[in-house]
């Protein structure tokens, strides 16, 4: 896939960018809503790429560990330090989130508890499997790619009659998100770039309403250079056309129709529910919990755990305003100065897909010499 | 910093400020303050000293043995010091396995055999079971110089070059732990950087061995020192085919992951073409190559540029949180 | 693991579980999201599990649209 970052390649797509974003009446604003996209724009250079072609690139609600309210992570936190022989597993960047508990890691576990980092919510029900007499927790944070996972191994584990494993879920769900921002309209978006992996997942048409009720452009695209670049093109031919649609333009990897198998299998195990965001506040329909029958598998009930609802921030954080997109992490007062990825102030800064973190490490750009 | 984080062992930004903070008004004198790979003394010797921790001890391509001989052979060799007497301590727990204890013996007999060092004196003390991880070693070594690295002699168009392929060492130690349902062929480059130090003398002005924190860590180290920004391209950095698979699949920046055996040497534009094939003639160097330069074109002093595969140019950070625990 | 990667399937049991290999490296993977997939097919991983699969005629393209537009590029 390397033809997709050829700089003569992209150099050339650059180009049919800012010649179309010339014929528009406003200058576009792109907004992405995925923590890897972010990282992919930020670690290739292609931001000021895009600036100086005309195109304005701005982050949403990209990073599920970072629009997991801080109670949410108490209530991870309080696991490992309240309970005895209890093995809380996670992904590794929720294990420095920080709160006003301090984070995982630093937490001081109740006597025979640790945390496992893992990378597949397999891993965090082996290991339950391997010690049945401990209590394994998986800490499960994700959007629509990782959500099928998780409840295939919630099944999994409820058909192998395991009582010593639950699941602490934070699953969130894309176009609720998107609705969300556009009915607040804080900022002004002429087009989206739709998450290539969660669109794997759920396909093309539960963003068809974006086009229809608002005739904002959009299209679902892939993580190379090439993929991106593509997008944008055609984001702004949709708006210089003036036929706002949904564009496929990652078709190697996704179907139209999404992943039923998947869809079904997260059907099965959740239901929707009024989440409550860090940032962006209650939005209907926007997060999963476990279905009754699948209520076993519920860390919170299991482990009689109450999760406060939001919790709060850490004072002055303003992920949640980096999370709506009204400011860039450049724009909050701690970012760079008290706010640093040794001593991160919230979760923006410590997730792999917060805006705050990627902007912090890749975000110093330059621009080429002539 | 009231208690000690396992970040301050990455050799990141807390174990600069570490030094800074309190190594440096402890103890600071113009050798020290150097804070180069080695301390280099009056009268034309070196003085290193590494201690080694990894866990597992063995894995593939090396073990805490090769480490503890290597890893201090390479202080000496980037400081322009030829390695020559070392001393060799122990901290054994409690309970380790005798038949260990002798394979770690011979790897280190081994080692110090290949790099002509001979190993002067040492020490040996014995933890309770559980207050130390089966081995931990201490090696200081002395070497005489035959040349002084010369950082303030280092010029805009002065090129870069990078011995080889970067997180081999990490990746392999990475993986022997089993964390990650993934299996590869890629081994540890431990190794001793011996036939460096020829170079030296042909023009090699300033030299880093790779090792926590990675080549971005190496190359900021070198911008603090110098007035110029230095430039690297992506598209020139050598990596080897399980580094570039494990960085996409995990997550990780090769630019941060540790080798133990490979180098950064700095030359001037009109020998670096003849270093470089000097270099490649060595098996240890076949993959080496110019990866950038420092220049004044773009960017300001003290700044490390990346030029992306894709053209765009951004700032490299060194490393802020620890990558991975005890590859080293 | 956030990240998604296209792989090829070497392994594919019965039971869903199996590896693919990136890169010359080998990684376990479940595939149970994606039934239709056999072994040799190229899939997208993501934490663990095979999420989709690649469609090779519209992955050539895509290289294709690419090489095209890096010749047109002076």
């Amino acid at each position: 896939m390397k033809e997709l970052r050829n700089p003569k390649a992209i150099r050339k797509l650059l180009g049919d960018i800012e010649e179309i974003a010339r014929l528009l009446s406003r200058p576009p604003r792109i907004m992405e809503v995925c923590g890897t996209h972010t990282m992919a724009l930020f670690k290739h250079g292609l931001t000021p790429l895009l600036a100086d072609a005309g195109v304005e690139m701005v982050s949403g609600p990209g990073c599920p560990v970072c629009i997991t309210p801080a109670g949410i992570h108490e209530a991870a936190i309080d696991l490992v330090a309240e309970r005895e022989g209890l093995t809380l597993a996670a992904f590794g960047d929720m294990t420095r989130v920080p709160t006003r508990k301090g984070s995982l890691q630093t937490a001081i576990p109740g006597p025979g508890s640790r945390i496992k980092i893992v990378y597949s919510p397999e891993e965090a029900l082996d290991e339950a499997r391997r010690n049945p007499s401990r209590q394994v927790v998986f800490f499960g944070a994700g959007f629509e790619t990782t959500i099928p996972a998780i409840a295939f191994t919630a099944k999994r584990a409820a058909a192998e009659g395991l009582d010593n494993f639950s699941i602490l879920p934070a699953l969130w769900l894309v176009p609720p998100a998107l609705r969300a921002i556009l009915e607040a309209g804080e900022i002004a978006v002429s087009g989206f770039i739709y998450p290539g992996h969660v669109s794997a997942i759920i396909g093309a048409a539960p963003y068809g309403f974006v086009a229809r009720d608002h005739g904002i452009p959009g299209a679902i695209a892939g993580f190379e250079p090439g993929d991106i670049l593509l997008a944008v093109r055609s984001i702004l031919e949709q708006a210089a056309a003036g036929t706002p649609r949904v564009a496929l333009e990652y078709a190697r990897a996704m179907r139209a129709e999404g992943n039923p198998v998947a869809r079904a299998l997260m059907d099965e195990v959740f239901e929707p529910f009024d989440a409550a965001w860090r940032g962006l506040g209650t939005i209907p329909q926007s997060g999963l919990r476990f279905r009754e029958e699948y209520a076993g598998l519920d860390a919170p009930a299991k482990q009689g755990l109450t999760v406060a609802d939001a919790g709060r921030d850490l004072p002055g954080c303003r992920c949640g305003d980096v999370l709506r997109g009204i400011i860039r992490p450049e724009g909050c007062r701690l970012f760079g100065t008290k706010c640093v990825p040794d001593s991160p102030l919230g979760p923006c800064m410590v997730s792999y897909e917060g805006a705050c973190l990627i902007h912090f490490k890749y975000g110093r750009t330059r621009r080429p010499s002539p | 910093m009231k208690k000690i984080s396992l970040e301050l062992g990455g050799g990141g930004r807390l174990m600069r400020d570490f030094i800074a903070d309190r190594i440096i008004p402890a103890f600071g004198n113009s050798i020290l303050d150097e804070l180069s790979d080695a301390g280099l003394l009056p009268g034309g010797l070196a003085f290193t000293t590494d201690s080694y921790v990894v866990d597992p001890l063995f894995f593939p391509g090396g073990d805490i043995g090769r480490l503890a001989v290597n890893g201090t052979v390479n202080d000496l060799v980037v400081s322009g010091a030829e390695p020559l007497y070392f001393s060799l301590a122990f901290i054994l727990e409690e309970g380790l396995d005798g038949g260990v204890l002798d394979r770690v013996i011979r790897s280190i007999r081994g080692a110090a055999k290949a790099a002509k060092v001979r190993i002067v004196t040492g020490d040996t003390k014995v933890v309770r079971r559980g207050q130390g991880d089966k081995i931990y070693i201490n090696t200081a070594g002395i070497g005489r110089s035959v040349a002084r690295p010369r950082a303030a002699k280092i010029r805009p168009g002065d090129k870069i070059i990078l011995t080889g392929t970067l997180g081999d060492h990490s990746l392999a130690v990475m993986l022997a732990r089993g964390e990650f349902g993934l299996v590869s062929n890629v081994r540890s480059d431990c190794a001793p950087l011996l036939f460096l130090l020829p170079l030296w003398k042909r023009g090699a002005l300033w030299m880093r061995d790779i090792t926590r924190g990675g080549l971005a860590t190496v190359l900021f180290e070198l911008a603090e020192r110098i007035p110029y920004p230095i430039l690297v391209e992506e598209e020139k950095i050598p990596l080897s085919r399980p580094v570039r698979a494990a960085g996409d699949l995990l997550g990780i920046d090769p630019l941060y992951m540790a080798c133990e055996g490979k180098a950064v040497v700095i030359a001037p534009a009109s020998r670096a073409g003849e270093l470089l094939r000097r270099i490649r003639a060595n098996p240890l160097g076949r993959k080496a190559a110019i990866i950038g330069e420092v220049q004044d074109r773009v960017g300001r002093s003290g700044e490390l540029l990346l030029q992306t595969a894709s053209g765009g140019l951004r700032l490299l950070e060194p490393l802020t949180s620890e990558l991975l625990p005890r590859i080293c | 693991m956030c990240l998604a990667v296209p792989a090829k399937i070497t392994r594919l049991e019965e039971s869903g579980q199996g590896t693919v290999d990136y890169m010359g490296s080998e990684v376990k993977a479940n595939f149970s999201l994606v039934p239709k997939a056999r072994r040799g097919d190229w899939v997208i991983i993501h934490a663990g599990f095979a999420i989709s699969v690649l469609d090779e005629a519209e992955a050539r393209e895509t290289l294709q649209l690419f090489k095209d537009m890096a010749d047109a590029s002076r």
